[in-house]
């Protein structure tokens, strides 16, 4: 996607009406700027995921301030206002693709922010392909997947499931117990669960029961007795939860009651439940259960405090970061530094100038990796009873993403390099 | 292990029953098909949430406990007056036209579950208050008053009390509980009192004692609609119009009167069995889709218009998803052929269990499509 000057003088005059009666983003002077540039942020404002993707444009609306604060992008020797254009994905998938287009084409931005699920990327990714465009994707997901139009800065299944599990079967109080895995019925659970089984078969574990709840259903009497019957012989065991949302409390609620609780010998590790959820669900719930994320509010760093200090100070003091946010955070910054290493806004040459992008985030150092993933730190973490997370362990520096998943038998021995023309997407190792 | 099977089905059964037995009601005796069913136990269920947070405030704490049972009473209320506004407003118009009313209610379905997204509940509650007290104040004068006619501008001076106070509840409630006074989009949640948590054990076996809560809630909703259409006289006069709307109203019997009076009992019902489902899961503004299929399952698979039906219906439902869902058969019947078995297996999830179930019940439609007990005799309207 070019962007010509005369599309940007042209932009600069629409985005300005835009955020005069919308959002209003960034900073409010653009008189120390030379020009604006118009991003676009594409997530779910209403249905269900609005309660997780709103935060997400939160952030990111965070990041943009900041960096116009600071002088905004510096390209080619002139500075520029970041101004966006938020569009609702509206919890629907199709949505997603649409609003692409629209960005894309009509509004003529040069990357766009955007997504939760994984339904939505699959949906919006023929859209960034055939268009050449550039989609910044920021939660963590079930990889098997590398495309030249998408940056995944959220976690791959081996900076989070693989280290998670590693954890449940050695180290945790639970560790050598058979395992139970639960999700909700969709491509995340079920691709994560597969590796995990895979996994524990080169670890020697056992998996004892797998079960899946349809989106929306909040039954989970039937999934309790199977728990029981399952892990009940050896005295509990480890539950593997990839539940959604709402499905969560539920979930938590009902197994309480049902004296499944780490007191009894149940641990659930959970992929899904950060320290926004914990608030919602209620700790009293979630206590003494298991987390992996590879940032967590609770690191006691500078820029950690500082991140989550400042988007109180912005949204107010309730207000909670998880990991999410900081990949949505991480990836604006990680755009800016590109785009101003490449000199241009033009697509190739900052997809070019982002891998080997490193950044100071709030979890640590981060490096963009030439499959478009992120080197991360692993956290696990023991939730606590007031909520938020007591960091267990963290890998020693950075884990490397894997887009294909080397446990899972279809994808084993494949890598993703996007910056050798001979390898790209998927080539054996 | 029978009895931890049979325990599960009658949880999961009377779940399914509580939430469909309002619409068994609207629907079976009523024959209108109200989509906003969902959302009128979505309202019972941020009553549930209101009134947990209202009794957390100094003046009620020592009373918290009883939080639970107050909010039933609350949620039959609050349910029940907007179905009668909704049936006042819409329904009303629309009487033996099915297809305006399933998409009018519809509607009406999408503006509630926008409305508790948009608005901050303490107003939504004020809102409330306004309405049951405008709709009820008029019907405590006595006759002689009521026939007068100045009885408009008394109505009307009514409703103007019955706004102040819902203004003043509304703002009294957002500047005490600050929860309530922000509208969000957010899943809120309801956190049963101690003494309903955790489980009892009978005959060996343990419990959770919310699922017996919904147990008992479940059976007494049963028990009180039962007796109320059986044994007393507006419960008569709403089986006669239910038989013979015309013969009804030619022999006396106000039409209108009876046809609010069942939709708020529905939908009061429908109130109450969302305090049920709160207790389950988290509070939403979609919670109510999540069950609206499953209630017309249910009535249509017990036969319209028989209660009976819709009871052995649910329980059979129930039953029938932990069977299947949580592969029982299989350690009754330990060694069966693999073949079965295998399919067994198949479908012991809860995924499959419900594609099972909705197969099963289409196969039973086929042969019976009145359901289990077709209504007979003079009182199928043709």
């Amino acid at each position: 996607m070019r962007i010509s000057r005369r599309i940007l003088a042209g932009l600069a005059t629409a985005s300005l009406a835009v955020t005069a009666t919308s959002c209003g983003g960034g900073s409010s002077t653009s008189g120390s700027f030379d020009d604006t540039v118009t991003v676009g942020i594409l997530h779910s404002l209403s249905g269900t995921m609005a309660i997780s993707e709103s935060t997400l444009v939160d952030t990111e609306k965070m990041a943009i301030a900041e960096i116009n604060a600071a002088g905004g992008v510096t390209v080619d020797g002139k500075s520029y206002k970041i101004e966006y254009i938020v569009e609702d994905g509206a919890s629907d998938w199709p949505t997603f693709a649409e609003k692409s287009k629209k960005l894309i084409d009509q509004d003529g931005v040069p990357v766009v922010f955007g997504g939760w699920t994984s339904a939505s990327r699959k949906a919006m990714l023929p859209v960034y392909e055939s268009k050449d465009a550039f989609l910044y994707y920021p939660i963590q997901y079930e990889a098997q997947e590398c495309s030249n139009n998408i940056f995944y800065t959220g976690a791959s299944p081996n900076q989070q499931s693989e280290p998670a599990t590693d954890f449940m079967f050695k180290r945790s109080p639970a560790a050598g117990k058979p395992f139970f895995l639960v999700g909700s019925d969709y491509v995340f659970p079920r691709t994560s669960n597969t590796i995990t089984k895979e996994q524990l078969k080169s670890l020697g574990g056992k998996v004892v029961g797998e079960d899946y709840l349809p989106l929306g259903n909040t039954e989970v009497a039937p999934i309790i007795s199977k728990i029981k019957k399952a892990l009940a012989p050896t005295g509990g065991g480890v539950i593997i939860n990839t539940l959604n949302g709402d499905q969560n409390v539920a979930f938590f609620k009902q197994i309480q009651d049902a004296g499944i609780t780490p007191s009894n010998g149940y641990y659930v590790m959970n992929y899904s439940i950060a320290e926004e959820e914990i608030s919602t669900i209620g700790p009293e719930f979630l206590e003494g259960h298991y987390g992996a994320w590879n940032y967590m509010m609770s690191i006691d760093t500078p820029e950690s405090k500082k991140f989550a200090a400042d988007f109180k100070a912005l949204y107010g003091s309730d207000r909670v970061v998880a990991d999410p946010q900081e990949s949505a955070y991480n990836m604006v910054y990680l755009w800016k530094q590109a785009v101003e290493d490449a000199g241009t806004f033009e697509n190739s040459a900052v997809r070019e100038a982002l891998v080997g992008q490193t950044f100071d985030a709030p979890q640590g150092p981060v490096e963009v990796m030439p499959n478009h993933h992120l080197a991360q730190t692993v956290r696990i973490g023991l939730i606590k009873p007031e909520g938020g997370f007591e960091i267990l362990e963290e890998t020693d520096g950075v884990v490397y993403p894997q887009a294909w998943n080397q446990f899972e038998p279809s994808s084993k021995g494949y890598a993703c390099d996007w910056t050798d023309p001979s390898k790209g997407e998927r080539y054996k190792l | 292990m029978l009895l931890d099977s049979l325990f599960n089905g009658v949880a999961i059964g009377s779940v399914l029953l509580v939430a469909a037995l309002g619409l068994a009601i609207v629907f079976g005796l009523m024959g209108v098909i109200n989509l906003a069913h969902g959302e009128l136990m979505m309202l019972g269920a941020y009553t549930t949430y209101v009134t947990q947070l209202i009794f957390k405030l100094p003046l009620l704490k020592p009373y918290y406990n009883a939080y639970v049972i107050v909010s039933i009473f609350l949620a039959f209320i609050v349910s029940g007056v907007v179905g009668i506004l909704l049936e006042k407003t819409v329904i009303r118009k629309l009487y033996g036209s099915p297809l305006e009313t399933l998409l009018a209610t519809w509607g009406v379905s999408l503006i509630l579950q926008q409305f508790v997204r948009s608005v901050p509940l303490a107003y939504g509650t004020g809102l409330v208050i306004s309405l049951i007290i405008g709709l009820f104040l008029p019907t405590t004068f006595p006759l002689k008053i009521k026939e007068s006619i100045n009885f408009k501008y008394l109505k009307f001076s009514s409703w103007i009390i019955a706004a102040s106070t819902g203004v003043l509840t509304g703002n009294v409630i957002s500047s005490s509980v600050s929860k309530l006074s922000r509208a969000s989009a957010r899943n809120v949640d309801v956190t049963a009192p101690a003494w309903m948590r955790g489980q009892v054990e009978i005959l060996g076996t343990a419990f959770p004692k919310t699922r017996l809560m919904i147990i008992i809630i479940t059976l007494i909703s049963v028990i009180a609609i039962t007796l109320f259409l059986n044994q007393s006289a507006w419960g008569m006069r709403i089986r006669a119009v239910t038989q013979n709307r015309k013969m009804s109203d030619c022999l006396g019997i106000s039409t209108e009167k009876v046809d609010v009076l069942t939709f708020g009992i529905g939908s009061g019902l429908a109130g109450v069995a969302g305090v049920a489902v709160s207790l389950l899961g988290s509070v939403g503004p979609n919670v109510g889709g999540n069950y609206i299929v499953g209630c017309f399952m249910v009535v249509v698979l017990g036969g319209v218009g028989n209660l009976l039906g819709t009871v052995l219906a649910s329980f059979g439902i129930g039953i029938m998803t932990d069977l299947i869902g949580a592969g029982r058969l299989l350690s009754i019947w330990p060694d069966m052929p693999l073949p079965l078995s295998n399919t067994i297996n198949f479908f012991a999830t809860t995924s499959m269990a419900r594609v099972m179930i909705f197969a099963l019940i289409v196969i039973f439609l086929q042969f019976k499509p009145t359901g289990l007990f077709p209504q007979k005799g003079r009182m199928v309207e043709s």
